[in-house]
């Protein structure tokens, strides 16, 4: 059953519908992939085995009895541990929240479980989504599949390993500076920031509550429309979401499909995302996909987005800012753990305030600092006032580009996946590295991240990023699924059929069920 | 290099509730300077006829209708408490005796 994990959902979909391979059977295949891979790579923080079997036994007898479901219904998918999820413990990668099992559902997941996704487990993430590298993690680093040695990006590392070497089909991510769409760069996948406002983020653990946005994870575009489809939509338990209508992404990804479906698009590349700083064979692949796109009669124009170059920099106010704000939930009363101080006397202030050192690893101490800092009295006005100003700047840049062409493009990160521990000493050497994904989330607009080829000097996975206007992730999709199309037309193959095998860990006596 | 202190560290951390040991306290001011250098150049376009945005799609006065919904029991909401006295959450002392 090991090729049941090499399918896409779409894929797998099919044969569940047409019942020749049942829930259960999909199920127990990626759950005897985890087992023999994850104890190396950990992707997952927490497998739900026996849950995942028993969901997707549910999911076959209403299916034998002639209930039409949704067509993902069956399919396995990992959740990030960003998403509050009743059943299973939800951390956010922090030792604060250690053991917390909520007592609801964010609504994304609500949303899975009705349309009969089966939930194969937590996924692990840099500690509050704070990190682009899975380093900072409470729980230990993932490995990338493409390289046990190098970082698989992050925050989201945990769902991108985990797609990336078939231990699901689908994830989901948060994106609030390049979460999903930096490890999907870094993996060889697909990752989607729908337009803020566009997926709900009730039961998604709040980093910047006006930059944070909820998205698929998959191994290819069509996969991550479908799900997209199955999440997006109006939430009332969120206030920030959007109550527009959403075309199906999924139909806009088969869109992609037909011929000339890029004759006429106008792509904009953005000028400021390019040159220096940017890995040779990153610059080398992402020129060729623009070749590939002009040969199918899309027009390449370059755009200048000036103030993007303040965008790291705003970003680094704004988000510590609101994350200060936000992390002062942890208070040692509601939810996590309570710590209390070794002298001193035992009061409110003082157990929180010790539960907070011991509970926050040092790049959440780091932000929380920093946050506190930017709106202190005195210094508000000249940094988080001005961030705020640099955000309306980077909005009309994007207005004034969204002018002139239908999409824009860059490189979705500068570099391949870096080694572990490369960047961890330098706070401003791993920020830089969201260069190309921080202006998306600032204006709320919505970005894909797609793989485009290996960078000749390391053998390691290059991704294009592609954004459109505000509200317009249809327009993703369809020229997301065109350029997938037309690379693996070109290359004979699949991105990820291209990844090195994983040999499966020895299974120890005392692991579950391994007598 | 910007003017950060230890000192102004210090203060930082306990507006925000945050034990830091001496040698934290180095390393943040160290840390926090460099950053703080680096992100200062917000300044240098955020002219005063610029407005600032705080929201990138902006909504204004989301209400829902007045009426019951469901919503956690009180069990379900100290199901994560780290102590609890009955139906209510137990907390250290608010006042010290000092």
């Amino acid at each position: 059953m090991t090729y049941l994990t090499k399918l896409s959902a779409a894929a797998l979909s099919e044969l569940l519908v047409s019942k020749q391979v049942s829930a259960v059977e999909a199920t127990s295949a990626h759950l005897d992939h985890i087992t023999a891979v994850d104890t190396d790579l950990h992707a997952f923080l927490h497998v739900a085995g026996e849950a995942a079997l028993a969901t997707a036994a549910q999911i076959d007898a209403r299916r034998a009895a002639g209930e039409v479901l949704n067509p993902l219904a069956g399919v396995p998918i990992a959740i990030k541990d960003v998403l509050a999820t009743q059943d299973m413990p939800t951390t956010a990668g922090s030792k604060i929240l250690e053991g917390w099992v909520p007592p609801y559902d964010a609504t994304v997941v609500a949303r899975l479980r009705a349309a009969g996704l089966v939930p194969l487990g937590k996924t692990n993430m840099d500690e509050f989504a704070m990190g682009s590298s899975t380093e900072h993690s409470a729980y230990g680093i993932t490995r990338n599949p493409w390289d046990r040695d190098r970082i698989p990006g992050g925050s989201g590392g945990g769902s991108a390993a985990a797609v990336a070497s078939f231990q699901a089909p689908l994830a989901l991510g948060s994106d609030t500076g390049g979460s999903i769409r930096q490890p999907a760069a870094v993996t060889g996948s697909v990752g989607v920031k729908p337009t803020y406002g566009g997926v709900s983020r009730y039961g998604a653990i709040a980093l910047a509550s006006s930059l944070d946005q909820v998205g698929p994870v998959s191994r290819t575009v069509y996969d991550a429309a479908l799900l997209h489809d199955v999440i997006g939509g109006h939430d009332p338990l969120d206030s920030t979401s959007l109550t527009d209508s959403w075309p199906s992404m999924a139909a806009a990804a088969r869109d992609g499909l037909k011929d000339g479906a890029l004759t006429g698009v106008r792509i904009g590349v953005i000028k400021e995302l390019s040159g220096d700083g940017f890995q040779a064979g990153v610059t080398q692949r992402f020129n060729e996909t623009l070749a590939l796109l002009v040969a199918a009669g899309a027009e390449i124009i370059e755009v200048s987005a000036p103030n993007f170059e303040y965008a790291v920099a705003a970003y680094y106010l704004i988000l510590p800012a609101e994350a200060s704000s936000n992390l002062a939930r942890f208070d040692s009363v509601r939810f996590g753990i309570r710590v209390n101080p070794e002298s001193g006397s035992l009061t409110s202030e003082h157990v929180m305030s010790a539960t907070r050192e011991a509970g926050f690893g040092p790049e959440v101490k780091r932000r929380i600092i920093l946050g506190t800092y930017a709106l202190s009295a005195g210094y508000y006005d000249a940094y988080y006032g001005s961030a705020q100003k640099v955000r309306t700047l980077i909005q009309r840049d994007f207005a004034a580009a969204f002018g002139q062409v239908d999409v824009l493009m860059s490189p979705s990160a500068p570099t391949t996946a870096f080694k572990f521990g490369e960047k961890l000493a330098d706070p401003m050497a791993m920020y830089i590295n969201d260069v190309t994904t921080i202006p998306a989330n600032l204006a709320g607009v919505p970005g894909m991240s797609i793989p485009i080829g290996l960078a000749p000097e390391d053998g390691l996975p290059v991704g294009l990023q592609i954004m459109a206007p505000a509200k317009a992730d249809a327009r993703l999709y369809t020229v997301g699924a065109a350029i997938e199309q037309l690379l693996e037309a070109s290359w004979g193959h699949t991105m990820l059929s291209q990844a090195p095998a994983l040999t499966p860990t020895e299974m120890f006596a005392s692991e579950e069920g391994a007598v | 290099m910007s003017e950060i202190t230890a000192e102004q560290v210090a203060h930082l951390a306990y507006l925000a509730r945050i034990d830091l040991s001496p040698l934290e306290i180095t390393n943040l001011t160290h840390d926090l300077g460099q950053i703080v250098d680096s992100i200062a150049k917000v300044s240098e376009v955020a002219t005063a006829d610029t407005p600032a945005t705080s929201h990138p799609m902006p909504l204004t006065n989301v209400y829902r209708e007045d009426v019951v919904v469901p919503s956690l029991t009180v069990e379900q909401a100290l199901s994560g408490a780290p102590d609890r006295a009955g139906d209510k959450f137990r907390v250290p002392a608010i006042l010290d005796e000092e």
